[in-house]
């Protein structure tokens, strides 16, 4: 009996490990990507930091004017980050060897986004467009986006009671779909065509020739191609990304990949647990009727035995009694006879 | 009840009722402000207390209910029955009162039912994780109802659920280790952002062993609390197998707690991360794995062996701790932990309220049912029925 609950117990611990199992076992699907979306491509060695692409943004987004002005070139000292009125933020780093480098920064509009996978009501979708677009109408505000996405990019309007939500770049998607526009406010405003628009298809054979004609102006990389599965928009730099504040541990694996495995964990648990357990049941319940049995057929026994020995040691007692009742009577006997014996004496020596 | 002599002023509700107070200002002030009036939640923090504590530490601690539910349906620990009310009514408040936590969490509150009815996010692991706390604390419900109903004097309903008591332990045991395991699978989608010494592959083989400790733990825990309080209502079955109940779990948990010190170890080996050993985090790393897993792993093995009541329960004290200090170190110090630290999040003071807030509601609503209903003794009319 034993041994069957042990078995029970390391098939249950078995299961629970294979519950847990890494995502290297999941499918091994690869979203290549809709084929028209588009991106953007910033060339950190054009960009002077102007803020110009950060102004029309907020312009054409309609967001709330911030208290310095665009043209308020001492906001880059500071290191900043997209938030609910800034879709998009150009920083200012200091590398040695090349001075200041500017890079901006917004939504990558990731190929396979962890922001979509992460979100627990599908507010985000990756549109054929290119653009990942966020779908305010589901948004319950768990912010479990903001915690997966690994660049950093989702803003929450934290100060709203009522119809807080999450901010982030759109790429324009809306408003060129709609027609207002054709291509993103940003790169319509650069000056200094840092900035491109089209194809990542398109984007990619530009950065790759840029690189290949001026192999000592740039880092020999194209970020966005291949981090987190690729992203629609890409990066070009002259110093090494790092530098710009740009993750490089990232890895190519897109986020989705990294859940799968534990959420197709899930149906086996649905699967086997209550296989398992119902077996286990089964078993202790086996177990405790054996067990149940046997403490009857033991207390059974124990009652017989006790029966048989009650009876052994009553006759014994018994028989020992009946000894030593003889062995009294004997004595009392011999002590009278005894005593009879000397009085006889006593009265023939009085008499005589 | 007893009306007649119930005394108002007691240390336990002037300091409840403090809190209260404290509570209702702050609730005022989250729900008329947002969550910027009361929280240090930010765009690089979008998760603060509300989550490491009241949601991770709050189901893993409530897992008594499953734990203690399938030791003794399924794993034939029947002698111990009379545990079960309290387990079940602390997980069901437990699970409950988590719920009311999130309100205040979540940005649009009225919109939590979403996932489950409006829109389905089914590759998420927190679509799932609600799927399940929403099922289980149903499961919950139904299983708690038979006291209530005993109460109420329904005893064709309370005879009804208590026939399904063997199903719904199993579909209990089911939801928890889905999601008890999918609160670590949370954190998997983001390697870059969570220290390597906390990021494992195994996250999810992590969250669920570590709870059943939890659960073990706040059985015990809470065991030895309400013994102090609810004394009077606890009848003589639940009083006599108390003890060696109480050694049985702490003989449990030391068990598992061996085994789960040994994964983690696995989980290090399996990515190499020896070398982080030696850093800052290092040490604190150790200091989990030692202080708070090791150690109560070997107290709690002391205590069965030698039957030492007073160690079994600190060593549920310091494991239930243990639990929650790996929480937070998952999701507040290994998380951004690339950040610089200006940019890194600290709990408020009206966050810390709000949680003290709920446990409170939950400690009284959990003194108020069990003042009342059959908990810590069986009800009369039901005796010997199990
Ligand atoms: S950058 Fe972040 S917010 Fe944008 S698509 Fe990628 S994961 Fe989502
Ligand atoms: S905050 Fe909104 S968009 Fe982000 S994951 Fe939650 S429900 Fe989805
Ligand atoms: S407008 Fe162009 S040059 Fe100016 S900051 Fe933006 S990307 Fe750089």
């Amino acid at each position: 009996m034993l041994r069957r609950t042990f078995l029970g117990l390391l098939g249950a611990t078995a299961a629970g490990l294979a519950a847990g199992k890494p995502a290297a076992a999941a499918a091994n699907t690869h979203f290549g990507g809709y084929p028209d979306a588009k991106g953007v491509l910033f060339d950190g060695t054009r960009c002077i930091g102007c803020r110009k692409c950060e102004g029309k943004c907020n312009e054409v987004n309609e967001l709330k004017a911030p208290e310095k002005p665009f043209d308020d070139l001492t906001v880059l000292d500071e290191k900043r980050r997209t938030n609910q009125y800034a879709y998009t933020v150009v920083n200012k780093y200091e590398v040695e060897g090349a001075g200041s480098v500017f890079r901006k920064i917004q939504c990558n509009h990731c190929m396979e986004p962890a922001c979509a996978s992460a979100c627990f009501v599908s507010a985000f979708k990756k549109e054929p467009s290119g653009a990942v677009s966020y779908n305010e109408s589901v948004c319950v505000g768990c912010r479990y986006c903001m915690v997966a996405c690994p660049f950093y990019v989702p803003a929450y309007s934290y100060d709203d009671p009522i119809t807080p939500k999450v901010i982030k770049c759109t790429l324009c998607d809306p408003l060129i779909a709609s027609g207002k526009r054709t291509i993103p406010g940003c790169v319509e405003a650069c000056p200094k065509e840092a900035l491109v628009y089209g194809k990542r298809d398109e984007l990619l054979k530009i950065a790759n020739e840029r690189i290949h004609r001026n192999p000592d102006r740039y880092v020999d990389h194209i970020y966005g191609e291949t981090e987190m599965g690729g992203t629609n928009w890409l990066y070009l730099s002259g110093v090494p990304f790092d530098e710009i504040g740009l993750d490089t541990h990232l890895g190519t694996t897109p986020a989705p990949k990294f859940t799968k495995g534990a959420l197709g964990a899930v149906a086996m648990v649905v699967g086997i647990w209550p296989v398992l357990l119902g077996g286990i049941y089964g078993v202790t319940k086996v177990t405790r009727n054996e067990a149940t049995k046997a403490r009857m057929d033991a207390v059974a026994d124990a009652i017989a035995t006790t029966k048989a020995e009650d009876a052994a040691t009553l006759k014994s007692a018994m028989d020992k009694a009946a000894a030593d009742k003889a062995a009294t009577v004997e004595r009392e006997v011999k002590k009278a006879l005894a005593e009879a014996a000397k009085a006889q004496e006593a009265a023939e020596g009085e008499e005589g | 009840m007893n009306t007649t002599e119930y005394k108002w002023i007691t240390p336990f509700n002037i300091i409840a009722g403090i809190i209260l107070a404290f509570g209702v200002v702050a609730t005022v002030m989250r729900f008329g402000f947002g969550l910027s009036a009361v929280t240090n939640l930010d765009d690089n923090n979008p998760w603060g207390i509300w989550i490491s504590f009241d949601l991770l530490c709050g189901v893993a601690l409530a897992a008594g209910g499953y734990v203690t539910t399938s030791a003794i349906y399924l794993f034939g620990y029947k002698k111990y029955q009379a545990a079960v009310r309290p387990a079940l009514l602390t997980a069901f408040l437990g699970y409950a009162f988590v719920v009311v936590a999130l309100h205040f969490d979540v940005g649009r509150p009225w919109r939590l039912p979403y996932p489950l009815f409006v829109s389905q996010g089914p590759t998420s692991v927190l679509f799932e994780i609600g799927l399940c706390v929403f099922l289980y604390l149903t499961v919950l419900f139904i299983e708690f109802t038979p006291a209530a109903f005993e109460w109420l004097g329904m005893k064709k309903a309370r005879n009804i659920v208590h026939k399904a008591t063997i199903a719904l332990t199993i579909m209990g045991v089911v939801l928890s280790t889905m999601h008890q395991s999918s609160l670590g699978a949370l954190y998997l989608i983001v390697p870059s952002k969570v220290h390597p010494l906390w990021y494992s592959d195994y996250l999810p083989v992590f969250f669920f062993v570590s709870s059943t400790v939890a659960g073990l733990s706040m059985v015990i825990f809470e065991g030895s609390i309400s013994h102090k309080f609810i004394h009077e209502k606890m009848s003589d079955e639940y009083l006599g197998i108390h003890d060696t109940f109480v050694f049985s779990f702490a003989r449990a948990a030391s068990f598992v707690l061996l085994a789960y010190f040994v994964i983690k170890v696995i989980g290090v080996a399996a990515d190499n991360n020896w070398h982080y050993l030696a850093t800052g985090y290092g040490s604190w790393f150790l200091v989990e794995m030692l202080g708070f897993v090791l150690l109560p792993c070997m107290l709690y093995g002391i205590a069965a062996r030698e039957k030492n009541m007073a160690l079994a329960k600190w060593t549920s004290l310091l494991a239930v701790l243990g639990i929650v200090v790996n929480r937070f170190n998952v999701s507040l110090v290994a998380f951004n932990y690339k950040l610089d630290s200006a940019d890194r999040y600290f709990p408020s003071f009206w966050e810390i309220v709000v949680s003290v807030f709920v446990v409170t509601l939950l400690i009284l609503t959990f003194r108020w049912i069990s003042r009342r209903m059959a908990i810590f003794s069986e009800h009369p009319d039901f005796q010997g029925d199990h």
